[in-house]
């Protein structure tokens, strides 16, 4: 082992969207649901049926895409992916081949204390298909149409990734972004958010990209760290004994910790795209796009770097407190009274207020905390007029009986003496 | 004169004037199916039983004096590629033989409103792929003016029954001529709609972008009221098109006067007979003489669009019938190992050399290497093709054609030469590629005594001034009825 080696990753998200209903009909778009109940003649491919876009499903691309600084394409088109599989009724995908909804844009993770900008090459939609189940009472596979035309977003990055650290980073952050713009709930045990990985090394120093071999079936964010360092040490391994890797198509085993050959270069699919006809071209007015672009909130990846400069909290505080939006919500108006330090009010979110929640199941709102209240109070423990445990006490009471922390601090005579001079 | 050989305006007038029963009507023409059927053969699924209880509601609905369209209790024919709720829909496939949609094409849905008869399912070239009925995997039509002969296709049980008295009206389909070529073989009246003013929803796809459901009659007043039935934006088509749609019957003016009609040479030339040719050219003097004036236009040639057209239609298809594939309805092979080996025998056994044919064609022009040079290059046609029409209707209102170059051939005189059989179309897929309105009428016999036909093509949307040119032509001739084979 003489070189050093460089990984190079790009990565191809697919992420469910949570919209109410399927992509091309009106099935409901919903997890977990008796085995072909959720489908009708259309998602099932029936013959003579049509596909009708669901409107809501480009609105939330068109979200990601601004979300992710992306160009958005005023005219896109939607295409047929060609290929043959049991649980893909109409033996073709609608995709989009050439022209995607959002092209060029960027997303910017933070890794080992610095920002680091990861491209986004394109983010198109696209339907999900069936599932097959194997059932040992049978011996052959079943299909379970449900999941079929449950619209996705796929977000393929450019291969600016370097380390499964970055990919791990970026996959968060792509998580945390499209939970925070509600497009889609990512919850990886349903399967709602899956990555296909693509991973090359090549020797330090070079600027030519090794050949990639794609990974498929990744379906934790853990599994892909896994995965990602199990293929970079196989390729630096045949590498080193002087071999060549070969384009091809591998497919992660979570449970061996192990890839296999699923297809070489040679086999590699030929999906045969051409422009869907069944469908309209998808044309998007200027004031719609702006419409879209204006409810974009501050994005959790940048509101916490903003944490860490402006407010001077600590990583895991930050991280925490964007985790929520009602918590950094909160956090924020909490702040902006100016009376007491940041660190302090992420200290009472964080603790308390969090501890309060997870004990009594409520969201924060529900707790109706009486904001102007708890930033007198904290200025109270600020200036050492009253100990942080009475402090505690007073909070829980003000939760209470929405008295003002003056008059409860007054009538439990809480009051700290510090002044020598009272004594 | 028997109930089967009037028009559905004929019928419909009768009805009303209490001549007759809506019974009568549908008992006729079950009976003229009993007599004709065997030489005929056009249908694939009969519902005497259900036609003969819709027909005695009809005239329940009458006694009540409940409001009736005009095509209540008028027995239809519909072609077996339009989905029928309850009902077998095979499009003549060894791979569909078996299967019943649980839902509607919206056409037939549209049809339920009007309270027509519905007699049964016709046959066609499988996955109306053919320009003959000889690719059905049941049966093969006849031409009822001579049962040696083809009824074209791929709507020939549809021109078939209808010409033949089986139906008084049809719905067939047409993608590169399939309505227009059967309809002059047969000497009945068909009109390819313009591209999305019918619902494709449950129209089972050939080729999607050129694909359209339309009426097969004896006169030009019932194709419009067909027509008028079926048209109409559809929510579940997103291709069909919100516009207003008059009542296409009502509107009818029979009238060429200040009408220009546009001929092209491309149309006139090598592989047209001269017998088709001098017919067509006898229509085109009689509506001179009505006042229409004519010039000549200029289009693309047909050669060069029939390779576009086979080429988008077959990729199209080639996509379309991917589903087909034994996992979920339709025929399975019987035995098998692999997946793999399940796909192959399946569809092997289940499709015929045609659609195979089409299927292999269009996979080969979509693959990796070839998109550029066929596809590609195909779509580009198109858009030329196109803007040739846009110009030509700068300077006239019609362009009149032969629908085909030459009358019905006998039944197996194409059936090993392709490019022949093919050749059957050369005059009708323009106007699918350029997604134009165009209407077949008969326009004489041949020395054989087959029928010729004249096809009227228009500029988008101008589905009613073909009715009024057609039905000033009708006029003429005194009515369009004597070209089919009703005696």
């Amino acid at each position: 082992m003489s070189k050093e080696y460089v990984t190079v990753i790009g990565l191809e998200v697919h992420a469910e969207l949570n919209t109410q209903s399927k992509i091309y009909c009106s099935c409901k778009n919903s997890f977990g649901a008796e085995v072909n109940t959720q489908c009708c003649p259309v998602c099932m491919g029936m013959p003579g049926t049509l596909p009708t876009l669901n409107e809501q499903v480009v609105a939330s691309a068109v979200k990601m895409g601004y979300a992710l600084n992306c160009t958005i394409n005023p005219v896109s088109k939607q295409d047929r992916k060609n290929y043959f599989y049991p649980d893909l009724p109409k033996a073709y995908q609608i995709s989009q081949f050439d022209i995607p909804l959002c092209e060029n844009g960027y997303v910017d993770i933070w890794v080992d204390g610095k920002e680091k900008r990861i491209g986004v090459t394109r983010i198109h939609i696209e339907e999900d298909a069936g599932k097959l189940i194997h059932d040992n009472s049978f011996a052959g596979s079943l299909v379970d149409f449900n999941r079929c035309g449950v619209p996705l977003i796929e977000i393929v990055s450019e291969p600016d990734l370097r380390s499964s650290k970055e990919a791990k980073a970026y996959l968060d952050t792509i998580k945390s972004i499209v939970q925070y713009i509600d497009v889609s709930d990512a919850k990886m045990q349903e399967g709602s958010i899956r990555c296909d990985i693509n991973v090359s090394v090549m020797e330090k120093g070079s600027d030519t990209f090794g050949t990639r071999v794609e990974m498929k079936n990744v379906n934790t964010f853990s599994g892909a760290v896994r995965a990602i360092e199990y293929e970079a040490a196989r390729q630096i391994a045949i590498l080193e004994q002087g071999g060549t890797i070969e384009q091809e198509t591998r497919r992660w085993d979570d449970q061996k910790g192990q890839n296999f050959l699923l297809r070489s270069k040679e086999d590699a699919h030929d999906y045969r795209y051409f422009p869907e006809p069944d469908l309209q071209t998808i044309v998007l007015e200027e004031s719609y796009l702006s419409q879209i672009k204006d409810s974009i909130p501050e994005l959790p990846n940048k509101k916490f770097v903003r944490y860490l400069t402006d407010y001077d909290l600590p990583e895991d505080d930050a991280s925490l407190l964007v985790a929520s939006v009602e918590k950094s919500t909160f956090f924020e108006t909490m702040v902006a009274f100016g009376d007491v330090k940041p660190k302090s009010i992420s200290n009472w979110i964080l603790g308390d207020i969090s501890r309060i929640m997870n004990e009594t199941g409520k969201a924060l709102a529900d707790l109706e905390i009486d904001a102007k209240g708890l930033d007198a109070l904290l200025l109270m423990i600020d200036e050492n007029k009253i100990s942080n445990s009475a402090g505690k006490t007073v909070f829980e009471e003000m939760l209470k009986t929405k008295a003002s922390p003056e008059e409860i601090v007054k009538e439990k005579g809480l009051l700290q003496i510090s002044n020598s001079d009272a004594l | 004169m028997e109930l089967y050989q009037l028009t559905a305006w004929e019928l419909f007038e009768k009805m009303a004037a209490k001549e007759c029963s809506a019974e009568e009507i549908t008992q006729s023409v079950l009976r003229r199916i009993d007599q004709k059927e065997g030489d005929v053969q056009a249908y694939l699924t009969l519902n005497k039983e259900a036609s003969l209880a819709q027909a005695r509601a009809v005239d329940q609905k009458r006694a009540s004096n409940e409001a009736l369209s005009p095509l209540a209790g008028i027995p239809i024919g519909i072609k077996d590629n339009i989905c029928t709720k309850g009902v077998k829909t095979t499009c003549a496939s060894k791979i569909l033989s078996e299967f019943v949609p649980p839902y509607n094409a919206t056409v037939m849905d549209k049809l339920d409103a009007t309270d027509c008869v519905y007699l049964g399912k016709l046959n066609m070239d499988e996955f109306a792929m053919g320009s003959s009925t000889e690719n059905s995997f049941f049966q093969k039509t006849h031409n009822p003016h001579n049962i040696k002969y083809v009824p074209g296709g791929s709507s020939g049980g549809s021109a078939a029954a209808v010409s033949a008295g089986e139906a008084v009206l049809a719905l067939g389909s047409d993608t590169g001529g399939s309505i227009r070529q059967p309809s002059a073989y047969c000497g009945t009246v068909g009109l390819k709609p313009t591209y999305g003013t019918v619902s494709r929803y449950g129209l089972v796809a050939f080729a999607s972008s050129l694909d359209q459901i339309g009426p097969i009659g004896r006169s030009v007043k019932d194709v419009a009221l067909l027509y008028s039935a079926i048209c109409g934006k559809d929510e579940k088509d997103t291709t069909s098109i919100r516009r207003e749609y008059p009542d296409f019957a009502k509107g009818i003016v029979p009238s060429v006067k200040g009408m220009t009609i546009g001929l092209s040479d491309e149309y006139f030339g090598e592989g047209v007979s001269d017998e088709v040719k001098t017919a067509v050219m006898k229509a085109v003097d009689a509506l001179k003489e009505q006042g229409a004036n004519v010039v000549s236009v200029s289009l693309p040639s047909t050669d060069q669009t029939l390779a576009a057209y086979y080429i988008i239609a077959s990729a199209e298809a080639s996509s379309n019938l991917a589903r087909f594939d034994g996992v979920k309805y339709g025929y399975r092979t019987k035995e098998y190992t692999t997946l793999e080996e399940m796909y192959e025998k399946t569809r092997s056994e289940g499709f015929g050399d045609e659609v195979k044919r089409r299927i292999m064609l269009g996979t080969y022009v979509l693959s990796s290497g070839y998109y550029d040079a066929y596809y590609k290059k195909a779509k580009f046609t198109q858009k030329m093709i196109q803007d040739a029409f846009q110009t030509a209707f700068g300077c006239c209102d019609l362009i009149l054609t032969p629908t085909a170059p030459d009358t019905a051939f006998q039944i197996g005189e194409n059936i090993h030469d392709q490019v022949k059989m093919y050749m059957n179309d050369i005059l009708t897929v323009t106007v699918n590629i350029a997604g134009l309105p165009a209407l077949s009428v008969p326009c004489g016999f041949d020395k054989k005594g087959l029928p010729i036909g004249l096809q009227m093509i228009g500029p988008k949307f101008s589905e009613g001034v073909l009715f009024n040119a057609a039905a000033c032509y009708e006029e003429l001739l005194g009515g369009f009825s004597a070209f089919s084979a009703l005696k």
